[in-house]
């Protein structure tokens, strides 16, 4: 009997059990998945409780398929010469292959002042359910003033999050009719609104169009008080700030020897094959892979990896590569979304996937939006086959125009 | 896995410093050397966070050595792609 241990219940694990057990015979592989938390949370919809929607959560216990042993408990360390998981309760797992998918978790810790007196009081954080729901009951008493929407450092779990907490705050706001009222900027450490160009100008026109303040390249050294302070010394006051933290990979990984500067797992980015290790793979979050922290990626590395595992089960060499191709929905606001799709190499570029519009303004967007919370819960963690192509190469796309890489690839640009 | 930067390619990394307005220190170079050797080793720009935890120059004083865009003005004088989040 081999051991597979499967650390973190999160989108990319309860895939990979979900499938791996309906793959691998139960005669010789037992499967085990280590989660600390007892629900699962539906996070992209974590967006929408600031603004009155109620958490998306199940049972952990509810998600994972009969037939794989479920420990619910913390991790202490990785012990790669004995192959253990020691958890912190002093109970220990052997593993002949392990996969790592414990995500990153925000840290507010990370930035002098962020956790101080003002922190759930005029500092808020919407990428955990405290926080975001912290921020529901806040946002109601806001009447006026300066509303700021902040990334502290990159990479962080959905890049766009912000950007539509901005829109969707904007619309609120005009609902309340009290935009005049408010000053609405967002200030990230990127030259601007987005790490790719095409949609980076596209995205960079609609907070315009919003009249939100795009304030580009800080890198908040401290918050004092109620003002962000940069490395370079410049200085933003707010009387509202929503903000995404510093994201970091679990802290068992830095004591395992197994993280990066930020905890997360240096892989091979088309077969997750942790370097230096052949019999451990990190997924997801977890690992660092030059794109997104987004459900998409961990769904679609998902479905790639466990071809390969079964591959690997086998004693055969793994063939199949991912291709980094992730999607997402972005909320604009008064009930419309945008779709990007992109991958290692091809950046969003406008275009359609089906009946959906991408990288343009749509309401089929938003209902798209709306419905995959459906599908996340009923077909994606099942691990049942969802109608879309894994591989981005599959669909059409066009290539960026020379004459924008060049601005944005250079300083200054 | 040092990497040996030659005078010929030390000269181009100097011309691209001048080129957006920087006179490389001994500190710029300490900065540039750590994205070359990093490079070399994972095939990738390390971003800021890489070059002050690991390269040893503090986030404060990369944006005082690279004003603006550190990370970005970096990889464009080592003569490498912008790191994947370039601040």
């Amino acid at each position: 009997m081999r051991n597979l241990v499967v650390l973190g219940a999160g989108t990319a694990g309860t895939i990979v059990v979900n499938k791996l057990r309906r793959r691998l015979p139960a005669s010789q592989w037992r499967i085990t998945v280590v989660e600390r938390e007892d629900w699962h949370i539906y996070q992209p919809g974590l967006l929408f409780v600031p603004f009155g929607a109620t958490c998306s959560r199940k049972p952990v216990l509810s998600l994972i398929t009969a037939g794989v042993d479920v420990v619910l408990g913390e991790v202490h360390r990785v012990d790669t010469a004995t192959r253990t998981v020691l958890l912190k309760d002093e109970r220990s797992l052997p593993y002949d292959e392990l996969v790592i998918a414990t995500g990153m978790q925000p840290r507010p810790d990370q930035t002098p002042g962020m956790l101080g007196s003002e922190w759930g009081v005029s500092i808020f954080d919407f990428s955990t359910r405290d926080g975001a729901e912290a921020l529901s009951r806040a946002l109601p008493g806001f009447r006026g003033g300066k509303l700021v929407v902040h990334i502290s450092e990159m990479p962080i779990k959905c890049p766009m999050a912000p950007l539509e907490f901005s829109f969707l705050a904007d619309t609120e706001l005009r609902r309340k009719g009290i935009r005049d009222k408010v000053e609405l900027t967002y200030v990230t450490p990127l030259s601007g609104a987005f790490s790719k160009p095409v949609a980076a100008l596209r995205l960079e026109r609609m907070l315009q169009e919003r009249g939100i303040t795009l304030e580009t390249g800080f890198v908040v050294e401290r918050i004092d008080g109620k003002t962000l302070v940069s490395y370079d010394e410049r200085t933003i006051p707010f009387d509202l700030l929503v903000t995404v933290p510093v994201n970091m990979g679990a802290d068992f990984l830095a004591r395992s020897g197994l993280g990066d500067e930020l905890n997360c797992v240096p892989v091979n980015r088309h077969t997750f094959v942790a370097v230096g290790h052949d019999n451990i793979f990190a997924l997801g979050d977890a690992a660092s892979l030059p794109m997104s922290k987004a459900g998409s990626v961990a769904h679609f590395a998902a479905e790639v990896f466990v071809e390969n595992f079964v591959e690997h089960a086998a004693g055969r060499p793994m063939r199949r590569r991912f291709d980094g191709h992730a999607n997402c929905f972005v909320e604009a606001g008064q009930g419309r979304a945008l779709l990007l799709d992109f991958d290692y190499d091809r950046e969003p570029m406008p275009g359609r996937i089906g009946p959906l519009p991408l990288l343009r303004e749509s309401a089929v967007n938003h209902w798209g939006n709306v419905a995959f919370r459906w599908l996340y819960w009923n077909v994606l963690l099942p691990g049942k086959r969802i109608p879309m192509p894994t591989r981005r190469d599959r669909w059409p796309s066009t290539s960026i125009p020379h004459r924008l890489r060049r601005s944005y690839n250079e300083p200054g640009g | 896995m040092a990497v040996d930067i030659n005078t010929a390619s030390a000269e181009k990394v100097l011309q691209r410093a001048r080129g957006i307005g920087i006179e490389l220190t001994e500190e710029h170079w300490k900065a540039i050397r750590f994205l070359f050797d990093d490079f070399r080793v994972r095939g990738e720009t390390p971003n800021l966070r890489r070059v002050a935890v690991v390269g040893g120059v503090p986030i404060k004083r990369l944006l005082q050595l690279f004003p603006g865009e550190p990370g970005r003005k970096m990889a464009y004088i080592a003569g490498l792609p912008a790191p994947r989040w370039c601040a």
